[in-house]
């Protein structure tokens, strides 16, 4: 039976970059266990000589010709920004 | 006293000069106002995926190449997680385990000694957008260099000495220089270098812990920063202390490196295959494509100009040292220079101009064919040599015709017998006691007598001319 | 009689007799909307004035020979991009987005055959959720009963076909998302073979899975809509290049000695007895037509579950982080340093189900647990696949039920994650496979609700898919009724 701690899932959301509420971390780390658990039926099988899909289709050097192309205008890039100053995405600095 | 070897191994990472980025199309250029160089797919906006950029692969192919990599016949891209802002999608398009190149090495040169430095990996990536920080708590991003193709090229622990790592980095910057696949300009951003650097007691097998070096800004910092580095370890050790495995940076000013952070683990970038791009398969036919643009390596040059050209080795390895430098060189013989000529002008007027207005060779306005078209004026007795620095002083800074520069300046040598033949019976005639002198021994008075010849001729005569007509005149007196 | 109950191709001709015209299609549609969306709550965003215009326009400019789709209102999932119309993946996160920059592909294909777009349709959040329970705006409902769901993620894009708003709409399946939603709500759901269709322009759910496709009131109308929208793309690295068929002329070939497989592991216990009966029945059906049919097994269906949620969620770990409040998107105001924007962000602008899926996937893919669950399912992934090859040695096309029941009520699966992905038990090894499946209304459950047929092909077979399923559409009646909402649909 797989097990997963509260601790892992604390780890988890940190590196997922999700704030989770200690009540939610409680609900997850039961919720992931569950789902966790239920995936431990793939053991039933032997894969030692299966090849893992990535892709599904057998598709290979697919590439474009260096062509620099116009698309958006310099304003439409900020157009959706949070914040912004001077043309450039502001976000606050790390917390030194 | 315990003696301590130290070992050090490099991440350098590479700019492509391809015309656009490596999975969309915008512009890849360097200079640019903030986020002018950037569409949707720079900007991971919801629903665009990479397309990649065929250039970029022949490009990375060709700098590994170049390092005698091996290159991958299946090769794939993965996905490397985390969160920062200038990373768009939060992931990066990489590749983790199938690197476009592996097993190469170059040569390298210290005291005399050659040395071979593994390169354990060549892989191609895309490079982040810039974050500055500002000191009102904010930071702003520009997506820009979003994109760029990149090629990190991570070298085995071979480095003994921050003096190879200097020679490593300079040799590294030289090769890839010459495929012509980037500009390596650390100061451009277009080469950067990661230091990764332990000590151990000699004898002993197994490694001590590493600091990694980060913000390194010049070739020589890089050094700098290994040398303090080197003995900041050695004495944490001999204090009995240990070493922490740390990311530090240089400070330039301080001239010491300072702790950044303390890795905990190791990170979980959580790498994956990228299910929006489909493998690479290399053929042969493919590789040979690329491998015939290769241009001639510096190694290979400089062998060349030694075996065929006879030129002392210094001078070989100061002509071949950039791409620039040694394109120049040959353009110039090709236009007719003689060798010796032109590697002594480019060697000593031509580089300490360039040193001294820190400029680069595309800089000068004279072209090679200019360079060969004086030297050849210098040989045929049309200008002196001291003539040719007044030519290449213009010639330098305005370019154009050398020929043109002697007329206009005046400076043709009067190199016609009769005509110095009759300078000088006159001068003779005016200077009977100098005749006297110098027969009498005084091979000053003859310099006086050249002196004489040069004023007369307002320095334009061919002075070993003037010599050899004096005595001949002296003579039959 | 609805303008909507009319083909395509019966639509078109009252266009060029000018009996109709493009404003009225599209004042239909609104009138429509106005009427019962209070009830469905399928559209999150109108495009009414632009639409309005655009129809004034495509009167005026009406040729001899108009596309088929001329004029047609379409509804779009809100997960597919539409240049100057708001797209928000029915997520707080996107809630701002009232311009993502760029149109689909998909989208840009539909302008160059004049389609018009209604608006957005509601779903699950990015996809992820069997009964649009997950939107984070409101609960679509299903037409035909509205205390039950219209089935997820495309809820909206099934609920507004079945209910009239629209004459069809597009959707996107990354484990049953189309076909589920049009199996629960009675219209016609096809999930194309990976890679016929681009997805530059989907907002990626699971890149290795998610396809866009049609849903529509008819097999034809469906055929017609998708061959809009297939084709290579140079934006998508993924898109194949393969030779298309003109889809509405091949649904027309009979099923005679068609050779139908019908897997065991499709019909066994958990598959609700009124489902099994029915689709016994279409079966028989099938052997009136001339087809003939066998059991065989798609030995690893169970573990196809299991494999598609790490799978899924594992890409969806990435393809989800770059919603992170810095370009684009909502930014949480508690934030005062980096990490917190990350984080708040984040925490506040994605629902619970997403939050969910993130976690799994970020521990599939951590560090020590990769080779245990991401390749693992991978590699499954592969065994799945080639159950499904074997059989297509023998067989032209896979038929079963699309889902194990008819739609459930609203609130009845929500708190319990294992159960709701049950549910795609029957969908997922289609898309793990990369195979083309559709749903088709093949009968009603004792409670009136519809019940659908899903029928597969091989990669590209679409032809096949669209002729078996052509075939009994022709001859039956289920795709004929309508839901009695609100007046006359």
């Amino acid at each position: 039976m797989a097990e997963i701690s509260k601790d892992q899932v604390k780890h988890v959301a940190n590196l997922a970059r999700l704030a989770l509420e200690e009540e939610e971390v409680e609900k997850m780390t039961k919720q992931l266990g569950d789902i966790i658990n239920y995936a431990e039926l793939l053991n039933e099988l032997d894969t030692d000589d299966v090849e893992p899909t990535t892709h599904v289709l057998d598709l290979k050097n697919v590439m474009r010709k260096d062509e620099p192309k116009e698309w958006i205008k310099k304003e439409d890039a900020l157009k959706n920004a949070p914040d912004e100053e001077d043309g450039q995405f502001q976000v606050p600095s790390i917390l030194e | 006293m315990t003696n301590f070897e130290t070992v050090i191994g490099l991440e350098v990472h590479v700019e492509l000069k391809t015309q656009s980025k490596i999975f969309s199309p915008s512009p890849n250029a360097f200079g640019s106002e903030p986020n002018a160089n950037i569409n949707p797919i720079d900007l991971g906006y919801p629903g665009v995926l990479p397309v990649l950029n065929e250039e970029a692969v022949n490009y990375a192919m060709k700098a590994a190449m170049a390092i005698n990599c091996d290159i991958a016949t299946d090769t794939k891209f993965d996905r490397k997680n985390y969160f920062y802002p200038d990373n768009p999608k939060a992931y990066q398009i990489s590749q983790f385990d199938q690197p476009i190149g592996e097993n190469g090495w170059i040569e390298i040169e210290v005291n005399g000694e050659t040395k071979k430095i593994g390169i354990t990996r060549l892989h191609l990536e895309e490079d982040a957008g810039k974050l500055t920080h500002k000191d009102d708590g904010y930071s702003l991003v520009d997506y820009n260099r979003q994109g760029t193709p990149l090629v990190e090229i991570v070298s085995e622990p071979d480095i003994r000495t921050p003096e190879e790592a200097y020679a490593y980095l300079e040799k590294l910057k030289n090769i890839i220089q010459y495929t012509g696949v980037s500009d390596c300009k650390m100061e451009e951003g277009s080469l950067r270098c990661d230091a990764n650097i332990s000590i151990r007691p000699v004898g002993q097998e197994e490694f001590g812990t590493k600091t990694e070096l980060k913000n390194l800004n010049s070739f020589s910092f890089v050094q700098k920063g290994l040398e303090f580095e080197e003995k900041r370890q050695r004495e944490v050790l001999l204090d009995g202390g240990e070493i922490l495995q740390e990311t530090r940076r240089y400070d330039e000013q301080k001239k010491e490196t300072i702790l950044m952070r303390v890795k905990e683990g190791s990170d979980d970038y959580r790498y994956f295959p990228e299910p929006d791009l489909v493998p690479l398969y290399i053929d042969e036919a493919w590789k040979e494509r690329v491998r015939a643009e290769i241009p001639e390596l510096p190694d290979a040059r400089r062998e060349r100009y030694v075996n065929e050209w006879e030129l002392p080795a210094y001078d070989a390895g100061v002509l071949t040292s950039t791409k620039e430098m040694s394109d120049f060189f040959e353009a110039a013989i090709d236009a007719g220079a003689d060798v010796k000529q032109a590697s002594n002008w480019l060697m000593g007027e031509v580089s300490a101009y360039m040193n001294k207005q820190q400029v680069e060779i595309h800089d000068l306005k004279m072209t090679p064919e200019a360079l060969a078209k004086m030297i050849q004026l210098i040989e045929d007795g049309t200008i002196s040599s001291k003539m040719a620095k007044k030519v290449f002083a213009e010639l330098v800074e305005k370019g154009g015709d050398p020929e043109k520069i002697v007329k206009e300046k005046g400076l043709v040598q009067i190199s016609d017998e009769g005509q110095l033949r009759d300078i000088i019976t006159g001068i003779l005639d005016e200077n009977e006691q100098s005749i006297t002198d110098f027969k009498n021994g005084k091979d000053k008075a003859l310099g006086f007598l050249v002196g004489q010849t040069m004023k007369a001729t307002k320095g334009q005569a061919n002075p070993p001319m003037v010599n050899k007509i004096l005595k001949e005149e002296i003579e039959k007196r | 009689m609805s303008l909507f109950d009319y083909t395509l191709k019966e639509l078109q001709d009252k266009l060029h007799n000018k009996e109709i015209s493009v404003s009225d299609l599209v004042e239909a549609s609104y009138a429509r909307i106005n009427e019962v969306d209070d009830q469905v709550k399928a559209f999150l965003t109108l495009n009414e004035e632009e639409a309005k215009e655009q129809a004034k326009q495509l009167d005026e400019q009406l040729g001899e020979n108009p596309s088929i789709l001329y004029g047609m209102p379409i509804g779009i999932k809100d997960n597919i991009v539409t240049k100057g119309l708001r797209t928000t993946c029915a997520s707080q996160i996107l809630d701002n987005l009232n311009d993502p920059l760029y149109d689909a592909t998909v989208v840009e294909k539909l302008k160059e055959e004049k389609t018009v777009t209604i608006g957005k349709l509601n779903m699950d959040e990015f996809a992820m959720g069997s009964s649009n329970e997950n939107s984070s705006y409101q609960k679509t409902r299903n037409p035909w009963n509205t205390d039950y769901v219209p089935g997820g993620s495309s809820g909206g894009s099934a609920a507004s076909v079945a209910a009239g708003e629209v004459f069809f709409s597009l959707g996107s399946d990354t484990g049953g998302s189309i076909r589920q939603p049009a199996a629960f709500c009675g219209v016609v759901g096809l999930k194309p073979t990976y890679g016929l269709v681009s997805r530059f322009g989907l907002v990626a759910f699971a890149s290795s899975l998610d396809q866009i496709g049609p849903i529509t009131r008819t097999v034809e109308d469906n055929a017609h809509l998708l061959q809009a929208i297939v084709g290579q793309d140079k934006m998508d690295s993924t898109s194949a290049n393969v030779d298309v068929p003109n889809y509405s002329e091949v649904i027309n070939q009979d099923v005679e000695g068609l050779r139908i497989a019908v897997p065991k592991e499709y019909l066994q216990e958990g598959v609700n007895p009124e489902v099994r009966e029915t689709v016994l029945e279409a079966l028989k059906q099938y052997e009136e037509l001339g087809a003939t049919w066998e059991e065989v097994s798609l030995p690893h269906s169970k573990y196809a579950v299991a494999a598609y949620y790490l799978l899924s969620s594992s890409e969806a770990s990435a393809n989800l982080a770059r919603f992170d409040g810095v370009r684009y998107g909502v930014r949480s105001e508690k934030a005062d340093n980096m990490l917190d924007m990350f984080k708040l962000s984040r925490a506040e602008g994605f629902g619970d189900e997403v939050k969910r899926r993130i976690m799994l996937g970020t521990f599939a893919l951590s560090s020590g647990y990769y080779d245990a669950y991401y390749k693992k399912a991978q590699k499954v992934r592969t065994l799945i696949k080639n159950d499904f090859e074997k059989v297509f040695e023998d067989y032209d096309v896979i038929v079963g039920p699309t889902t194990p029941t008819p739609a459930f009520k609203v609130g009845e699966n929500i708190d319990d994650p294992l159960t709701m992905y049950a549910n795609d038990i029957l969908t997922i090894p289609v898309n793990l496979a990369g195979v083309p499946g559709i749903s088709l209304p093949c009968g009603f459950s004792s409670e009136g609700l519809p019940i659908g047929l899903q029928i597969i092909g091989k990669h590209f077979d679409e032809s096949k898919v669209y002729r078996a399923a052509h075939a009994f559409e022709k001859a039956t009646d289920h795709h004929k009724k309508r839901p009695s909402l609100g007046g006359e649909a």
